[in-house]
């Protein structure tokens, strides 16, 4: 696998550039997600799912995994090339999110080679759907404190218990679950096993939640002596905190290997700035406002210096007393100033601000009101970002733990 | 035409040759500019010290920026990045700074005899320089300057008064700004010339060294005004590079001094001890200094991506500098601030190193644009302001 020249980017840049406009899916008649946790209806599902579909036969996505799976045996940056060009031609992201960028990754590189081989191409093809069973309704943060039991009986496990915040809950044909096979381990952290749980058996019931939006967007998943095969248990039993961790990293973007695709709508200040020139305020368009232009230039810095990160600590040189430090804020510094830009957004509508999606004056539909509300999901989802700063604080700047 | 918020083709760059400059300085600055010895030559009359000085030059610090035919080693100011972070970080002060910027200065505006007189004394550190840019009003907009020069018989005389021109008091020379027919020009005043014209400043950071220059009647010959072009009277373009360059080195100090006291204040967060528990624990103490790292990392990124453009095209450099310095001047200020305040008491003491950094801070802020100045500018360069009633001109 050697990387390929400047030239041969460019073809292949052109290339999928050409693909896309000619094959970039038609806007649907109803109104699409921002991000895979907010797919609420079964019409939105099914056209994502067949854009993934199209995109993966095409030979660009998975570009990197393993060919012997289904991906294409490819170097990283040939992904990397036809994710910037799908951020370029506002393509809808890729559905099966948890498969392609969590729990693919982690199969990938801790699981057995007949689970590589059952799971991994279907999560390509998006054919089978992943969805993430780590926070219970008492353990959120404190995800070592999972309560749901698995116990051995012969070529199974039998699964109780109660998992929450399932997005994609109610089409997903997998979940990662993090289990307790032992109760008598020296701390939490012990006696935990991860499983790549079949979603589609007796006695496994998802029940749609509201979110905040009043849209559907994830489940409760309830598991009521529901049995699977013990051939899903994924690395040793009861050393599914290490595992846990692995998948985190691979969903903070702390460690890569991800499939590839878009993962959501991505959100920049341009379009932020956008929203200034259209609205007025006070007979001006909002872009003339002294605060504004001052708070616009302040988040321009701001997402500046996040895109800048990666390719400084590409140099060693350059990458500082703390190498890890961009890669792991990267999770909290981005959802961060996506809610922050989604708010800032809404105010720049004056009286508008207060009109929500439906109204027919509502800007834009109403949907920077929406996103913001959206925005917290990611903000909370996968680690608060007050779990973050913990995370930040004692392993990147070593202080002690609370 | 806006100029676009698009990304340079090449973001950040930096060469080997870079990489082991900054090695070295890190290396020597470590052993020799502690914080002991940083408060022993704040001290002294002249601020720094003149052997460790001679040793960077001998090194051929003081020459990176300077052509070969001059004694250097031509790698462009950018090159100046590391060492000058380097400096920072270990509140190294010296006339180094002062000396680029007026090396920088003759570069981009001096006649070929002011070169060859003061460029190789420059390298060698047997001479020092000084760029005289502020007035008292405390403007940082060259434009809104009031010093001015005439032209006489036998060339100019100089008007007004400038503040904060950077270690005047023992420089061989002293590049002053200066109105010329509604044009920012540079002119350069030997010491003799400036003879009783100096006052020494007392400055918050007390291990810099500056000086009031009173101009009225002060007489310089034709060949003191740098200008750039084949004879022309372009004279802005040499303030105009030597404040670009102020922008670039200013933030590379900053983020320099902002590293320095994160590490403090994070080694006492994690040895001091109250309620039985070192305080670093606390999540109050201990997110504010996550906030404080996420910014300096940010505004690292800005910094070399800053020195990569800084020959590069005009309003991607501009924007690049401007966004750095804003950047770092916010981060490095609220990085101090933060030290006082978690270092409890002893951190409101002359003898806690947090004041030495929050004084730095507070100087770095007010030399070559503040924060809101930058920011202002760039509101500025990426949406210029429309004129009234002129139709299809973008908003």
């Amino acid at each position: 696998m050697t990387d390929p020249t400047g030239p041969e980017l460019q073809a292949f840049r052109l290339q999928v550039r050409s693909w896309l406009e000619r094959n970039a899916p038609p806007p649907p008649p109803f109104k699409l997600p921002d991000s895979f946790m907010e797919v609420g209806t079964d019409e939105q599902f099914a056209y994502l799912q067949a854009w993934q579909g199209k995109v993966y036969a095409a030979g660009y996505l998975g570009m990197s995994w393993p060919a012997e799976y289904g991906g294409g045996g490819k170097a990283p940056i040939y992904q990397h090339v036809v994710n910037a060009e799908m951020a370029r031609a506002h393509v809808p992201f890729m559905v099966n999110v948890i498969g392609l960028f969590w729990a693919g990754p982690t199969i990938l590189k801790l699981g057995t080679e007949a689970q590589k081989q059952l799971y991994i191409p279907k999560i390509l093809s998006g054919e089978e759907i992943w969805c993430q069973g780590f926070s219970e309704p008492e353990n959120g943060s404190d995800l070592a404190g999972a309560q749901m039991t698995a116990r051995r009986d012969g070529a199974e496990y039998v699964l109780n218990g109660t998992k929450i915040w399932t997005s994609l809950g109610m089409y997903a044909a997998h979940m990662i679950l993090l289990a307790r096979t032992d109760k008598g381990g020296p701390s939490k952290y012990h006696g935990l096993s991860y499983f790549l749980a079949p979603m589609r058996v007796p006695h496994v019931t998802t029940l749609p939640i509201r979110k905040m939006t009043g849209e559907h967007g994830f489940t409760e998943t309830r598991f009521e002596d529901a049995r699977v095969p013990a051939s899903c248990l994924l690395g040793a039993e009861g050393e599914g905190w290490a595992t846990a961790m692995t998948t985190l990293a691979f969903e903070r973007g702390s460690e890569g290997g991800q499939a590839g695709g878009l993962s959501m709508v991505p959100l920049r200040v341009a379009q932020v700035i956008e929203v200034a020139r259209q609205c007025q305020r006070d007979g001006a368009p909002a872009l003339e406002d002294p605060l504004v232009r001052d708070q616009l230039v302040q988040l321009l810095i701001e997402e500046r210096g996040l895109d800048l990160g990666p390719p400084r600590v590409r140099h060693p040189a350059l990458a500082g007393p703390r190498p890890f430090a961009v890669p792991v804020m990267s999770k909290l510094c981005h959802s961060e100033l996506r809610r922050r830009l989604c708010a800032f957004a809404v105010s720049l509508q004056g009286s508008n601000a207060s009109l929500y999606v439906g109204d027919p004056d509502a800007y834009s539909d109403g949907d920077w009101q929406r996103g913001y509300m959206n925005a917290f999901s990611a903000t909370i989802g996968g680690g608060t970002s007050q779990i973050q700063l913990n995370i930040l604080g004692e392993r990147v700047l070593g202080l002690p733990k609370g | 035409m806006n100029p676009t918020i698009a990304p340079a083709s090449v973001e950040i760059a930096f060469s080997e040759e870079e990489a082991m400059l900054a090695q070295s300085a890190y290396e020597l600055l470590g052993k020799r500019s502690d914080l002991a010895s940083v408060r022993r030559w704040l001290q002294s009359e002249s601020g720094y010290d003149p052997a460790l000085y001679a040793e960077l030059a001998e090194l051929g610090w003081l020459g990176v920026a300077v052509p070969a035919e001059h004694g250097g080693a031509g790698l462009g100011v950018s090159a100046l990045t590391a060492v000058v972070e380097a400096m920072g970080k270990q509140l190294f002060a010296s006339p180094f700074l002062a000396s680029t910027l007026a090396a920088q200065a003759l570069l981009a505006g001096g006649s070929a005899a002011q070169r060859e007189q003061w460029l190789p004394q420059l390298v060698r550190g047997q001479a020092i320089g000084s760029v005289a840019l502020y007035e008292p009003g405390g403007s940082f907009a060259l434009a809104a300057f009031d010093a001015h020069a005439l032209r006489t018989a036998g060339g100019f005389r100089l008007h007004g008064q400038k503040t904060l021109a950077l270690d005047a008091q023992h420089a061989d020379f002293v590049l002053i700004a200066a109105q010329l027919q509604g044009v920012p020009a540079l002119f350069l005043a030997t010491r003799a010339q400036l003879t009783g014209r100096l006052r020494r400043e007392t400055l918050i950071d007390e291990r810099r060294r500056s000086a009031r220059i009173a101009l009225d009647g002060l007489e310089l010959p034709a060949e003191a005004l740098l200008v750039t072009g084949d004879g022309g009277e372009d004279a802005s373009a040499a303030t105009a590079h030597v404040q670009r360059c102020g922008y670039l080195l200013l933030a590379a100090e900053m983020a320099g001094g902002a590293e320095g006291v994160l590490g403090l204040t994070v080694e006492y967060l994690k040895t001091r001890v109250q309620f039985g528990r070192a305080i670093g624990s606390y999540q109050a103490l201990k997110h504010p200094m996550v906030e404080i790292m996420c910014a300096l990392e940010q505004g690292r990124s800005l910094l070399y991506h800053a020195a990569t453009v800084f020959s590069g095209a005009d309003s991607q450099r501009e924007i690049a500098l401007r966004m750095a310095k804003a950047q770092l001047a916010d981060t490095y200020s609220y990085a101090a601030d933060r030290s006082i305040q978690f270092h409890g008491a002893i951190g409101f003491t002359y003898e806690c190193h947090s004041q030495l950094y929050f004084r730095h801070a507070q100087w770095c802020q007010a030399t070559f644009g503040d924060s809101r100045h930058h920011r202002r500018a760039l509101a500025q360069l990426l949406w210029p302001p429309v004129t009234p009633g002129s139709p299809g001109t973008p908003r």
